[in-house]
């Protein structure tokens, strides 16, 4: 990273390469509660882009309806953003980037937002692959309602008005896995470095990327016992490797030195890399069995596993698929746009 | 016997999928190629085979085309509706038949004809056993021409038209309509009256449906972005731009200036339709009456939040799934205030297929420049059957794209600009879109309240003001969509409202109102909502006004009554939907039934003829309907409007 020269008289501002200050990165102050999950993901992504060199006008931020959903007032000033319908968002932002395929989205949902309401979808979203990070803040529970349960929400889970939940969890990381997402990764809010460099590599993905942050909720979802609160989360947390995403054409640099067969590196489209140290040393996060395996497997032990999940970095994303021209499609004019008087009087001739 | 030149109606009862639908589009586009004025309604059920389907063909030297309750001629090839349809013919009409339906022949009042279809198909060794059905439906295009005098050469371009120039099934087909107009010459003796006689009454004319007319109105106006769901009557909309972009659009280095979509259901179209509006592509979405339900949410988010759009609604007859495959008016209310709080929606109301293309491209330029959404009524008789038309004509005006600012032109005015700041008092603010580079461009648009910068805001002074400023921008919009069409009868105190493909049935009615019983009519066709001054100039202007719509509620009859408050009393409804599109008779009967100052003479002749007119059993029930419907609105008790 370059340093900004100082100027005399003035405090020198620290700037990326893309000449910006992390300040450029942020949002309007948060209205969330203190202390809530969805602020430090926030603050993340924040980061992750400012280290990223990213220009926020090349990011779009979209979300849906719930807590999760007001989070990108708070990051990205200067990024377009669409809050559009509780659990729509995957629509509005499969439309909105053909306009200029090379804009990265950003998408933040929640459990409500993604597992219940917007579960069809979430799931055609992943299936299309669009180019974009789709953020599941996951806290098990509604909480701009005042405390209901969700589609994550465990079972057994009691919740002071709800009384106790009967039924099983939906998996989010499983159910994008089994639509074809090409890049699925679970992290843990508290866990701020893991959430970043998960950040950083799903941002330099090209197509769809699951990142399912469990996300407790202070207010209505924190007891001790909660699968999704801050207590249970960093005592079952099972991170399967230690992850250091490589920008393109920076020097790796490790911070020590891994040994033989435990790392593992993964090629992102753009250059960049992610390495992986295992801590479960059989783990490939490119293959899709063993990715569901691992989930099944925490599933039955009560393990919050963390870290990538699965990765396919090849597959082309959706807007690739339908070969647009390469000047973006909203700053096309009527030239290219309206077919000539010529070939209307062709038309005229076929219609009999 | 007189002979019956050019002015009969011909339908043909097959069963659903046995492929007669080539037969048909023949038997129209010979007639067509002739110079003849006609037209083809498809009546088909909601299934893919089996079931009976109905074909009518319109022939009329007066150029009128809508539907009529009579028809003269029958052909019948199903035995499942063979009874039905010996039923249907007109007394002193004709009816042909497959030889291979044994069923009583009950009627001595029409000329019937038995064509032995089987038997000439077995005959051509050219034919393979499993196309034998497919070609059968040739032998009575092939008997109709000789008895009726259809131009086999005219058969021969259509056949030639229809399978694209490929000479085998051109050659099968045309082998089994001579085989048919041969044995009819060798073996029929004309029993009827009707005759088709060469005129030039369709030079310069095309034949098209709607769809198709829709969906090249829609890349003629630089469409870039179409999300949709599978839906009859609406899908050949959508796959009318997947057939004609490719061609339309076609540039050197391969690329598309366009994607088309087939979203997971009609939730996710309109989703995606907005979020490709909302980053500044002309985006589109077309469905029917249950698709629009569900995508009601995101036209109140589009409404609110000032996203360009453009809605086709094909419509079909509801409420819910209704009847899928018939016609119908009945989602102007519904659209008119689609979402819940307070929406407004503009809507446009094309009257035929040559405005189906208009409005294609306007559309867009209506939508970008009130930053909203734009519906667009169109109908199942309209969208999926034959109409002929002036062929289309080129958008006469270069695309407007709206008060939509990039890097240069949002750096002039960047100390006075807010998404929804209204600089202008036209109500409609300036608009950036993603992927601008000016680091003041952005925001976050938002479905919840907001303040002019588009910031959250749940201040009460403000959310009044915004939803002052949208008003505004409604009532704006009155100078941006098609204005309607006026027919003028010199001395006309009364006049007909209608919209959409009403019109043709409109327009015979007044022909036959005049001539028939001297009552002279003014005729305004609306084309759009909000409603422009011409409307109200109209209104204000006659007496009597006779709205006519294709539905139940007569909501065409409601929206004017509700915005000419004054005038309500004198705007009569017309109103019934049975699935079958308007006839000019029911305009007619329902206008001379309610006409005041109409000498009594008159008034007992049009209800003579209205009991007396018994002549289709299929159509009966429904004409009954009408007469019901109608007495009962011949006493002024308002129900309509409140």
């Amino acid at each position: 990273m370059t340093e900004a020269l100082p100027m005399a008289g003035i405090a020198p501002a620290q700037v990326n390469l893309a000449g910006l200050a992390k300040n450029d990165y942020r949002g309007a102050p948060s209205t969330l509660c203190q202390g809530c999950g969805h602020n430090s993901i926030s603050n993340q992504i924040v980061s992750a882009l400012y280290e990223m060199d990213t220009r926020p006008e090349d990011v779009v931020k979209f979300s849906g309806i719930g807590c999760s959903s007001k989070s990108p007032t708070y990051f990205l000033n200067r990024s377009f953003g669409f809050n559009g319908l509780h659990g729509r968002m995957p629509s509005v932002a499969t439309g909105a980037l053909f306009a200029n395929a090379k804009l990265k989205g950003i998408g933040i949902s929640g459990d409500g937002d993604t597992a219940s309401i917007g579960m069809g979808q979430f799931k055609h979203v992943v299936r299309r692959n669009l180019n974009m990070v789709y953020i599941v803040e996951n806290n098990g529970v509604y909480g701009l309602t005042k405390g209901q349960f969700s589609a994550t929400s465990e079972k057994g889970l009691a919740l002071k008005k709800q009384g106790t939940n009967p039924y099983m969890p939906v998996d989010i990381c499983m159910e994008a896995i089994a639509s074809n997402a090409t890049f699925v990764a679970r992290s843990f809010a508290g866990d701020p470095k893991q959430v970043k460099e998960l950040l950083k590599a799903a941002l330099a993905h090209r197509g769809i990327a699951v990142l399912d942050i469990i996300s407790p909720c202070v207010t209505f979802n924190n007891q001790s016992n909660a699968f999704h609160s801050y207590t249970w989360g960093k005592d079952h947390e099972e991170p399967l490797h230690d992850i250091t995403y490589i920008a393109p054409r920076s020097e790796i640099m490790l911070e020590e030195e891994m040994k033989e067969g435990e790392v593992r590196e993964v090629a992102l489209h753009d250059g960049s890399t992610i390495i992986l140290k295992n801590l479960d040393k059989d783990y490939n996060p490119t293959n899709r069995w063993d990715a569901l395996r691992i989930l099944e497997e925490a599933q039955k032990n009560d393990w919050l596993v963390t870290g990538l999940i699965y990765i396919e970095p090849d597959k082309p994303a959706l807007t690739d698929i339908y070969n647009l021209v390469d000047t973006p499609l909203n700053r096309l004019t009527e030239a290219d746009l309206r077919p000539d008087p010529a070939s209307l009087d062709k038309i005229n001739g076929l219609m009999f | 016997m007189n002979k019956v030149v050019n002015d009969f109606s011909i339908t043909v009862g097959t069963k659903n999928g046995s492929g007669s639908s080539t037969a048909n589009n023949t038997i129209l586009r010979s007639i067509f190629k002739m110079g003849i004025p006609v037209s083809g309604k498809n009546l088909f059920p909601s299934n893919i085979q089996g079931l009976p389907t109905w074909y009518t063909i319109r022939v009329n030297k007066d150029g009128f085309v809508a539907r009529r309750e009579v028809q003269e001629i029958v052909i019948a090839m199903n035995p499942d509706s063979f009874a039905r349809d010996l039923a249907s013919v007109a007394p002193g009409g004709a009816f042909f038949y497959a030889d291979d339906i044994k069923q009583p022949m009950t009627r001595t009042d029409v000329a019937a004809y038995a064509m032995p279809v089987k038997e000439l198909v077995r005959k051509d060794p050219n034919v393979p056993s499993d196309f034998r059905d497919l070609v059968g439906n040739m032998v009575y295009v092939g008997v109709l021409a000789q008895m009726i005098g259809i131009d086999l050469e005219k058969i021969q371009s259509a056949l030639h038209f229809h399978f694209k120039g490929k000479q085998k099934p051109i050659d099968m087909n045309m082998n089994a309509v001579r085989a048919g107009a041969e044995w009819a010459q060798a073996n029929l003796e004309k029993k009827d009256p009707f005759y088709l006689e060469p005129m030039n009454k369709t030079e310069g004319m095309i034949m098209t449906d709607g769809n198709t007319a829709a969906a090249l109105g829609s890349i003629y106006g630089g469409v870039q972005f179409a999300a949709w769901y599978p839906i009859t009557p609406a899908t050949s909309l959508a796959e009318g731009l997947n057939d004609y972009l490719p061609q339309l659009r076609k540039r050197e280095d391969g690329k598309h200036t366009y994607a088309v979509v087939q979203a997971e259901d009609e939730l996710a179209a309109i989703g995606m339709t907005i979020g490709a509006g909302w980053s500044g592509l002309r985006s589109m979405t077309s469905t029917s009456g249950p698709g629009l339900s569900l995508m009601t949410e995101f036209a109140g988010l589009a409404y609110y939040t000032e996203v360009p759009i453009v809605v086709w609604d094909v419509q079909r007859v509801g409420p819910s799934t209704g009847l899928p495959t018939r016609t119908s008016q009945g989602d102007l209310s519904f659209t008119a205030y689609l979402g819940h709080g307070d929406t407004e929606q503009i809507i446009l109301l094309p009257g035929d297929v040559y405005e189906c293309f208009e409005f294609g491209w306007k559309a867009f330029d209506i939508a970008e420049r009130m930053q909203s959404p734009v519906f667009v009524l169109s109908d199942l008789d309209m969208g999926m059957n034959q109409w002929m038309s002036k062929p289309f004509k080129y958008p006469d005006t270069p695309m407007d794209r709206g008060k939509i600012l990039w890097e240069e032109d949002l750096e002039k005015i960047k100390n006075n600009w807010g998404r929804y700041l209204d600089t202008d008092g036209d109500g409609i603010p300036y608009r950036t879109v993603p992927g601008n580079k000016h680091p003041l461009s952005a925001y976050l648009l938002r479905g919840t309240g907001h303040d002019e910068h588009a910031r959250y805001s749940e201040d009460a002074a403000l959310w009044a003001k915004n939803m002052d400023r949208l008003k505004t921008k409604y009532d704006t919009a009155e100078n941006f969509v098609p204005k309607p069409i006026i027919m003028k009868t010199p001395g006309a105190k009364i006049g007909i409202i209608g919209y959409g493909s009403t019109e043709s049935a409109i327009e015979e009615a007044r022909y036959q109102l005049e001539k028939e019983h001297g009552v002279k009519v003014d005729f305004m066709r609306v084309r759009a909502v909000p409603f422009t001054a011409e409307v109200d100039e109209f209104i204000r202007t006659h007496d009597q006004l006779f709205v006519v719509d294709m539905n139940r509620g007569g909501q065409m009859h409601k929206l004017l009554a509700v915005s000419h408050p004054e005038s309500a009393t004198k705007l009569i409804k017309v109103a019934f939907n049975d699935g079958l599109s308007a006839t000019a008779s029911w305009v007619r009967e329902s206008v001379l039934m309610k006409t005041n100052g109409r000498p009594s003479s008159a008034k007992k002749a049009a209800a003579k003829k209205t009991i007396a007119k018994k002549a289709a059993p299929k159509k009966a029930v429904s004409k009954k309907a009408v007469k019901e419907s109608a007495a009962k609105k011949a006493t002024p008790k308002k129900k309509g409007a409140k």
